[in-house]
């Protein structure tokens, strides 16, 4: 085993549970998820890095039943705020169908493998899963 | 205000919208810009300054490519891109120039060859599988995100734009949203310039094929080509024409053009509503109108879902509203406030570049009571909006001559 790799930078996996991270501004306390030049709502350059809640509230989903080539459908499309925090990400673990999936909905990050590179390195995406 | 400071629209033409296998962007800009010409009486040698919008080809030159087919005079050309609202930058470009009194009279040209181009906002991303896992972007990412982090499909971004006002506050439901789908195919028969002029049951629309839940294949924006064109001057310039150009002229009320201010969520799930309200707010102070003196708006509706959100971010209903104000029967032909009486983007189509000028001469050919059968009758003046995401939004209110 040769060891793990996230889908993106914001998501870690070797500290203790697998959790979110995002750049808060050190002035104002907006938070992003990618790499940054400076603020957006305030223009300061100083950020700190700050875990994302692993629980939260679906505030709003689709169903994509129709996509990209190379992108399976369906799945479920999302944005879920994480105390505060708004994170875009697909709701897995669930049926992709609307009795099953509704805004307002609990639900915490869930981790699971894309696939295995030559090396060995297993990718490791996110989404959030319900909450039962 | 003095007359210089007006700004008049004098002449403006939309192409048919649709499949045009045998025209490019060329040929149809150049029908559209012709045809703007030719309502206004004026020709290119009048013409100071062209903006020209071409979202898809926005690397080709489109205003110098149109000059060289129906007049090289010189004058100097912007080429913009601004996402959906091309057109409505392009628009409000030659609107600029003229305000800033550095012409007499601008043009406006906005055009797209969207036939067939499937699904937007999604391509152009696969990459071969990499051998080994190395994180590249800004999000350090492995692999492409679209479908493992959230949509990044047109259709899926509206739809949860539309059930996120849901969630807010309450009272929309995969009917409803198919029942503005089904209001706007209803306009567009009415319409012979629309890509598609047939009428949907509430049925039809909601057994069509689900692209992303709530919005069926009926319920989005149709793909399609056309052109649209429009030529601006002011005031003191109009004094100096005929009757009959004074009279057709429309008086640009307001002319705004705005961007997403930073909200936590924004970079997110893109922000329409903000913007659009901004927008709005500041084109009903500089017009001097409000929400209940339209007679008429043609709005982004790009998914049914936008639709919604928009009855609400261009306050013509109270906030929160937007489902009993569609409920009421408000936006339709017949009601209080008609929102997209041309079919909107759904039917009437969207060709991306043209769009943001189409919808102001849909206003326009109401104000001059010229628009036939789908006519609003005594129309003294109309909202047109546009949203292109990233996000840019264009408001324009137009006003019907004195004269």
């Amino acid at each position: 085993m040769a060891g793990q790799i996230p889908l993106v930078d914001y998501l870690v996996l070797d500290d203790g549970e697998p959790h979110l991270i995002a750049k808060e501004c050190s002035n104002c306390g907006a938070r992003f998820f990618d790499r940054r030049n400076a603020c957006a709502s305030c223009f300061a350059t100083e950020f700190t890095t700050v875990p994302v809640a692993t629980e939260g509230t679906v505030r709003t989903f689709t169903i994509v039943t129709f996509a990209a080539p190379g992108v399976p459908t369906p799945f479920v499309a999302s944005v879920v705020d994480c105390d505060g925090t708004q994170v875009r990400a697909n709701l897995i673990n669930v049926e992709p169908d609307p009795e099953h999936v509704r805004d307002g909905m609990k639900v915490r990050l869930a981790t699971y493998p894309i696939g295995t590179d030559s090396e060995g390195t297993e990718a490791i995406g996110f989404g959030f899963e319900p909450a039962t | 205000m003095s007359a210089s400071d007006e700004i008049w629209i004098l002449g403006i033409r939309m192409t048919k919208f649709g499949k045009h296998p045998d025209l490019d962007t060329v040929d149809l800009a150049a029908e559209a810009a012709t045809g703007a010409l030719s309502d206004a009486g004026v020709t290119m040698a009048d013409i100071g300054v062209l903006a020209a919008g071409s979202l898809m080809n926005a690397n080709a030159g489109l205003g110098q490519q149109l000059q060289k087919q129906i007049g090289q005079t010189g004058i100097p050309v912007y080429n913009v891109a601004n996402a959906c609202a091309t057109g409505a930058t392009a628009l409000r470009t030659a609107i600029m120039a003229v305000k800033a009194g550095e012409v007499d009279y601008g043009m406006a040209v906005g055009v797209e060859k969207l036939s067939g181009a499937g699904l937007l906002g999604a391509g152009g991303k696969k990459k071969a599988d990499a051998d080994v896992w190395a994180p590249a972007g800004r999000y350090g990412a492995i692999a492409p995100v679209d479908g493992r982090i959230g949509t990044e499909a047109m259709p899926g971004v509206f739809a949860q734009i539309g059930t996120e006002y849901g969630h807010k506050y309450g009272g929309t439901s995969f009917e409803l949203f198919a029942k503005i789908s089904e209001k706007n195919h209803a306009h567009s028969t009415l319409n012979p310039l629309a890509a598609y002029q047939k009428r949907f049951t509430l049925e039809q629309i909601m057994n069509d094929v689900m692209i992303a839940y709530p919005n069926t294949r009926a319920m989005c924006s149709a793909n399609c080509d056309g052109a649209a064109a429009a030529i601006v001057c002011n005031g003191e310039t109009l004094k100096s024409l005929s009757l009959e150009q004074r009279r057709r002229a429309v008086k640009v009320s307001a002319s705004v053009l705005t961007t997403d201010p930073y909200e936590a969520g924004c970079q997110v799930l893109p922000n329409v509503n903000t913007l659009t309200r901004n927008a709005a707010a500041t084109a009903y102070e500089q017009a001097g109108v409000g929400p209940s003196d339209l007679d008429l708006v043609e709005l982004h509706d790009c998914f049914a879902t936008a639709e919604l959100v928009h009855y609400d971010n261009l306050m013509l209903c109270q906030e929160g509203g937007a489902a009993e104000f569609f409920n009421s029967g408000a936006p339709w032909r017949d009601g209080s406030t008609p929102v997209n009486v041309s079919g909107g983007l759904q039917s009437k189509g969207h060709p991306i570049g043209a769009t943001g000028i189409a919808n102001v001469w849909e206003i326009c050919h109401h104000l001059r009571g010229e628009a036939g059968d789908r006519q609003i009758e005594n129309a003294k003046v109309g909202l047109a909006h546009v949203i292109g995401l990233g996000s840019a939004c264009g408001v324009h209110v137009l006003e019907k001559s004195a004269v």
